[in-house]
């Protein structure tokens, strides 16, 4: 049994711990605050986007010669897969989470026979995946320095994903990212974004005609590139939304269980207190009688 | 009968302007600068760097814009953008900031035509409003 200094310094170690993960836990919350409202905020946006390409999308004229981001380039060997991740551990499984969406996907893809190809957004997804897919990761980019999901950020991933794109190095472009239910559920989504699919009956078909200025094929042209920033900056909000509510979750567990250790120690280290007088009562008695 | 329609500006963050009582707004499309009163005819189109002129009751406003998207749809018109500044805001230093970056951007060779149009245009347009 340990010694009664052992149970004391456990002890005290293991409030020490608590006191760490309940003030992650605080910040957690109050980052998950703004980062929800972000994210809300940020919804206007891609929704009224994706209208317009909806729109825009059915009135074109010429489907053949629909830009290449919009139509693809009519393959699908080689998959560009962009798994986004936090920068940070210690959020449960957040991070987990994603890799394994992803790794499922990745195990698809090489048994269709396809060609993988790996950008990966947030340093924690690179340090999963590069052990078994080091060789397929292209880039990794993170942004360590930032300190809110800003938009400046997703253009940069999506600059990069387009070049590469125009370079034809990809013919499917997937992005990997959690979507924010609510504080203890995050939902791992893969989602396509080249070529976009677009979801007729997401929404109603609009009846008016509009007026395009200039034609639509030169708007889709412009509109596209854009529409995949936003993607990417949505898929960004969601994921930092959902890495707060996942540490926030995680470390509220964490209190909880040492907790639960402080008291099962304490117990056991008022008992071995007790035992050590008992143990010195009988020998004195013993002692006693012994005369 | 009023003469009233809505507005909406969104940025990727927000939404960045939202009113129910505007006259006319004047946007720097593609294709020149166009005006859009009430009942104007469903149309999409994207803006390039410029000024977009509110008039509502509460007389006008005027915001800087680099690029956007707007949609004019059963009088309500919506303006997708990734940089909007009130002009109002906007502080010489800053500008000036603006100026230079877009200046060096310029002088590369290596840009498209189209790309070195909308340079030309901001170029202009931060020179007016300096």
């Amino acid at each position: 049994m340990a010694s009664l200094d052992d149970l004391k310094k456990r002890i005290a170690s293991v409030k020490s711990t608590q006191k760490i993960t309940k003030a992650m836990k605080m910040v957690a919350a109050a980052k998950l605050k703004r980062a929800q409202d972000s994210a809300e905020k940020g919804r206007p946006y891609s929704e009224k986007m994706n209208n317009i390409i909806l729109n825009l999308s059915e009135g074109i004229s010429d489907k053949e010669n629909a830009p290449k981001l919009l139509s693809g380039t009519g393959k699908d060997q080689i998959h560009l897969c962009v798994v986004m991740t936090s920068d940070r551990g210690l959020c449960g499984g957040f991070n987990s989470n994603i890799i394994k969406k992803a790794k499922s996907y990745f195990s698809r893809l090489s048994s269709e026979g396809k060609k993988l190809k790996i950008i990966t957004v947030g340093s924690k997804g690179n340090d999963q995946l590069k052990r078994v897919f080091g060789d397929k990761i292209i880039e990794n980019i993170s942004f360590k320095n930032s300190k809110n999901a800003n938009f400046f950020d997703a253009e940069k991933v999506s600059k990069i994903i387009i070049e590469k794109f125009q370079k034809e190095e990809f013919d499917i472009c997937t992005i990997f990212f959690n979507q924010f239910k609510n504080v203890i559920t995050q939902i791992p989504q893969a989602q396509q974004i080249i070529p976009l699919k677009t979801d007729i009956n997401d929404k109603e078909k609009s009846e008016d005609n509009y007026e395009f200025e200039p034609d639509e094929d030169e708007i889709l042209t412009n509109l596209l590139p854009k529409n995949i920033s936003t993607q990417i900056f949505k898929a960004m909000l969601e994921n930092s939304a959902s890495e707060q509510g996942a540490r926030m979750s995680a470390m509220d567990n964490a209190t909880r269980n040492a907790g639960e250790m402080v008291d099962k120690l304490t117990i056991e280290y008022n008992r071995s207190r007790q035992a050590a007088i008992t143990k010195e009562l009988i020998e004195i008695i013993s002692g006693a009688e012994s005369l | 009968m009023s003469e009233e329609f809505k507005l909406e500006v969104v940025n990727p963050e927000k939404s960045f302007l939202a009113k129910d009582d505007v006259t006319e707004v004047v946007v720097p499309a593609f294709e020149g600068e166009m005006g859009i009163l009430k009942d104007h005819i469903s149309i999409i189109s994207f803006l390039k760097p410029g000024i977009i002129k509110i008039y509502s009751k509460l007389g006008e406003e005027k915001y800087y814009v680099e690029d956007g998207i707007i949609e004019f749809k059963n009088n309500n018109l919506s303006i997708l953008t990734s940089s909007i500044f009130n002009i109002k805001d906007m502080e010489k230093s800053k500008i000036d900031e603006m100026l230079k970056v877009a200046e060096e951007e310029t002088a590369k060779n290596n840009i498209s035509d189209q790309a070195k149009y909308l340079i030309d245009q901001k170029i202009e347009v931060l020179r007016t409003i300096n």
